[in-house]
């Protein structure tokens, strides 16, 4: 294809976006609008699926069979929710396999959140309230994402996903109300997961390099500071009525803007978690992989049962 | 055997009796059978539907999104195809 054979395709591929007509799998895209979903997905994917180990810690550990069966149901949403996922990068070409394996050779990421270890059952209550919270006010937006198969998997998610953060301040709630040992367990898993919660956004506008021309392609339709503004802003009164205080110093409203302040993020921590160099980065991409390779017998053998079956009723 | 990938199957959900199956995504399976066992635990979780359908993604032939323009275009300028297209006289009821 010709240099202006593309440039007027881009162009008309732009004015669909700017005209919010949806773009789907088999229509012409920019290779580089095909290759961000690709990854901006799968990272996605990966969160959904490596998000179910800190909570899959604390199943058998639930107080008790009604935080039990909630937490089943949350754990088995995130299975749910990274497969429509991965069903996404598919359509887009990338192959499952490849994707999966990318994840455990550590060429793609996930959210750092997850390399934090849930070290009591209060963390169950902060992961969603706090965690799932952002994770929230990211994917609303992203139901109106550019790209049909991600918007439409994203209603879905968002969908389900409702429950989850209500369980998560259900479980605070409770603990906040408790015996003064029980309200120190929430303060402490407060204490832990806020700061990591507002990274969940990545890093501040000005560092974040994909967000300009992902806003131009609808793919993003706020920046990583306005939405960690806007969880904040939500937060905050949330942890005041349970009686829990937000872990900074430097928390404050601001009358004028209508927004809190807040202290400045360690983006260090955030840098060093990403690289790898979290408390559980190792421990839970062992983890995935000893799924992966400890489950290979069992797709094994669905391939020859599907086989036998097959056979059975074509004699 | 070599372990090879499942299949992709693409999943059709009919919600209530009386309404027609309805895309809802894809999954993988290694046949049929589990691919409707697998559509009920990932698309019905929460009572969305009455009947499943699954086909192979393989299976399924679709049009070209650049054949847009010619085969949805025509249709275009056949307005008489409608029934705003005529005018009824003042009187005229039931039409």
């Amino acid at each position: 294809m010709t240099e202006l054979n593309i440039s007027i395709l881009e162009q008309k591929f732009q004015e669909k976006i700017d005209n919010d007509i949806k773009i789907e799998p088999r229509d012409w895209m920019p290779d580089n609008y095909r290759q961000t979903l690709i990854r901006q997905i799968s990272q996605h994917a990966h969160s959904e699926v490596v998000g179910m180990l800190p909570e899959g810690n604390w199943i058998t550990r639930a107080p008790n069979l009604r935080r039990k069966a909630v937490l089943l149901a949350k754990v088995q949403d995130e299975a749910g929710h990274g497969l429509y996922l991965y069903s996404a990068t598919e359509t887009l070409g990338a192959d499952r396999e490849q994707t999966i394996d990318d994840l455990h050779s550590g060429v793609a990421k996930y959210s750092s959140i997850f390399n934090y270890p849930t070290v009591s059952w209060a963390d169950m209550g902060a992961i969603g309230w706090l965690v799932d919270g952002a994770a929230i006010m990211n994917q609303v937006p992203l139901c109106r994402c550019s790209y049909g198969p991600y918007a439409r998997a994203m209603v879905r998610v968002c969908k389900e996903e409702s429950f989850h953060q209500r369980q998560g301040f259900e479980i605070m709630t409770t603990l906040a109300k408790g015996s003064p040992e029980q309200k120190e367990m929430a303060q402490d898993a407060l204490n832990r997961f806020w700061w990591p919660s507002l990274m969940m956004f990545g890093p501040n506008d000005a560092e974040s390099k994909h967000t300009e021309q992902s806003m131009k392609w609808k793919i993003k339709r706020h920046t990583n500071d306005e939405l960690r503004q806007m969880f904040v802003d939500a937060t905050v009164p949330q942890a005041e009525l349970i009686g829990l205080t937000i872990p900074d110093k430097d928390l404050k409203w601001n009358e004028e803007t209508g927004h809190y302040e807040f202290g400045a993020i360690d983006w260090a921590e955030f840098w060093e978690v990403v690289k790898g160099n979290g408390p559980c980065n190792k421990d839970r991409i062992d983890t995935r992989r000893r799924a992966k390779e400890k489950g290979a017998w069992v797709r094994e053998a669905a391939n020859a049962y599907a086989e036998k079956r097959r056979k059975r009723k074509a004699s | 055997m070599a372990n090879k990938e499942w299949p992709l199957w693409e999943v059709f959900i009919r919600s209530k009796q009386g309404l027609s199956h309805k895309h809802v995504g894809s999954l993988r399976a290694a046949d049929a059978d589990m691919a409707i066992e697998n559509a009920r635990d990932v698309y019905t979780r929460r009572s969305e539907g009455v009947s499943i359908w699954v086909a192979e993604s393989n299976n399924l032939f679709a049009s070209n999104p650049n054949d847009a323009d010619s085969l949805y275009e025509p249709s275009d300028s056949k307005v008489y195809r409608h029934p705003t297209f005529y005018e009824v006289p003042d009187g005229i009821e039931h039409m």
